[in-house]
């Protein structure tokens, strides 16, 4: 019953994907399961067996940053660090399937993911940055 | 993590019939485990008190929408993504796209099953009263075979079914409604995502020859189920859409709900809404 989220820390050492409410309320834990954004802190690591997991480590192409986290750095998306792993994949997984997003549906690609320090104006005008690119 | 997490097992029997010969073997003893989004919160916060489980994520045997000219029938695996995703269903159960829109966030909404919504059995889950309101019906499964049973009626108290621990519930099915229906579905909550409901109203009906016909409505989180407000149905049927209407189903609801005060909310604040909200509804149903 180990938890995803703890493997991927403890064991597997990639800490970029955060805990922060534990119970898949905040999205600070999101990672990608065969392409689907999930939480990662309420999936039994028994139930990924063979499946393919992309976690923020995986979101760059070597040095070359994903336009997401151009973004975000370029537009102060990221205050604590806390919940950016999470916003980040919820923009890349928004981005994948929408890559012109009305204003709304950014709200809506974000709405799982709960930050405490910006007041989200920054991360939202992050990810309308990244979609002009 | 406040659990001792190797005091828990998840067992993944791989199929249909392996998970069925295990729960009929040891009654009781072995509950599915479908997308986890209940469970383990739960397991998180030290507070799941059962400790054997069968992975019925991977079961094929669960998943799939069939559709015929009767029926649309779900995996009890469908996720609330796939729900959205199916075009027939914004066309023919708007109300449960909604649900499963308005359940969770994205992520929540990509592991979280209508299967595991229904047995997980909280009265304040979002796709239940939709599924009332469709009059929909459950696949229960055990060695000994299958029944179908109406989903109105499956939850007798808090937190109890009619399902028995040698059975898994395998699949939902929705009939098909040839007649034009009004959807009116309202989920009040602290915020548009994440948010567990404080009221939830879904209710069909379709206005023929000036008269209510073909009355659904069901509330989530003012009962201890999930509820079909049979009362307040009986009482609109074959009225003329008014004033009068309105003021007879709000009065008729009154009496038919009984509300809790908890963390979420207040009796008198859910009382309230649950009346407005099929006010509301009869209202749309005039325009």
């Amino acid at each position: 019953m180990a938890r995803l989220l703890d493997v991927l820390r403890e064991q597997l050492h990639l800490t970029g994907t955060k805990e922060g409410c534990g119970e898949g309320e905040c999205g600070a834990c999101s990672v990608f399961i065969n392409g689907k954004i999930v939480n990662s802190c309420l999936v039994p690591v028994a139930q990924v067996e063979g499946a393919e997991i992309k976690t923020i480590e995986g979101i760059a192409t070597g040095n070359q940053l994903h336009a997401v986290q151009q973004a975000f750095i370029e537009c102060g998306g990221a205050q604590c660090g806390i919940c950016t792993p999470g916003m980040v994949l919820a923009a890349v997984d928004l981005l994948a399937r929408n890559a012109n997003p009305t204003d709304a549906e950014i709200r809506t690609g974000l709405a799982g993911n709960l930050c405490r320090c910006t007041g989200y104006i920054k991360i939202f005008e992050s990810v309308v940055r990244a979609c002009q690119r | 993590m406040r659990s001792h997490v190797p005091s828990y097992n998840l067992e993944s029997p791989g199929n249909l019939r392996e998970v069925l010969k295990t729960i009929a073997a040891e009654p009781g003893v072995w509950r599915p485990f479908a997308g986890g989004t209940d469970l383990m919160v739960l397991l998180e916060a030290g507070k799941l008190p059962h400790k054997n489980y069968l992975n019925i994520w991977n079961l094929t045997e669960l998943r799939g929408i069939e559709v015929t000219d009767q029926h649309v029938t779900l995996g009890a695996l469908t996720t609330y993504t796939e729900v959205q995703q199916e075009k027939l269903f914004q066309i023919d159960f708007p109300m449960l796209c909604q649900a499963a829109s308005e359940t969770g966030g994205l992520a929540i909404q990509n592991r979280g099953t209508l299967g595991g919504n229904i047995v997980n059995a909280s009265p304040a889950a979002d796709s239940p009263p939709a599924l009332l309101a469709y009059d929909a019906e459950l696949e229960l499964v055990s060695l000994k075979g299958a029944r179908w049973v109406p989903y109105h009626g499956f939850h007798t108290a808090y937190k109890q079914m009619i399902i028995r621990p040698d059975e898994l519930l395998t699949r939902i099915r929705l009939p098909r409604r040839t007649e034009k229906l009004q959807h009116y579905y309202r989920k009040v909550g602290t915020r548009k995502a994440q948010a567990i409901s404080k009221v939830c109203f879904a209710g069909t009906a379709q206005v023929r020859e000036e008269k209510i016909q073909d009355v659904r409505i069901a509330l989530g989180s003012i009962a201890p189920v999930p509820l079909r407000c049979v009362q307040t149905e009986d009482a609109l049927r074959g009225s003329p859409p008014n004033q009068i209407a309105i003021d007879r189903a709000m009065s008729v609801l009154a009496n038919e709900i009984v509300p809790i005060d908890d963390i979420r909310s207040t009796s008198n604040y859910r009382h309230q809404v649950s009346l407005n909200l099929v006010a509301d509804f009869l209202q749309q149903l005039r325009a």
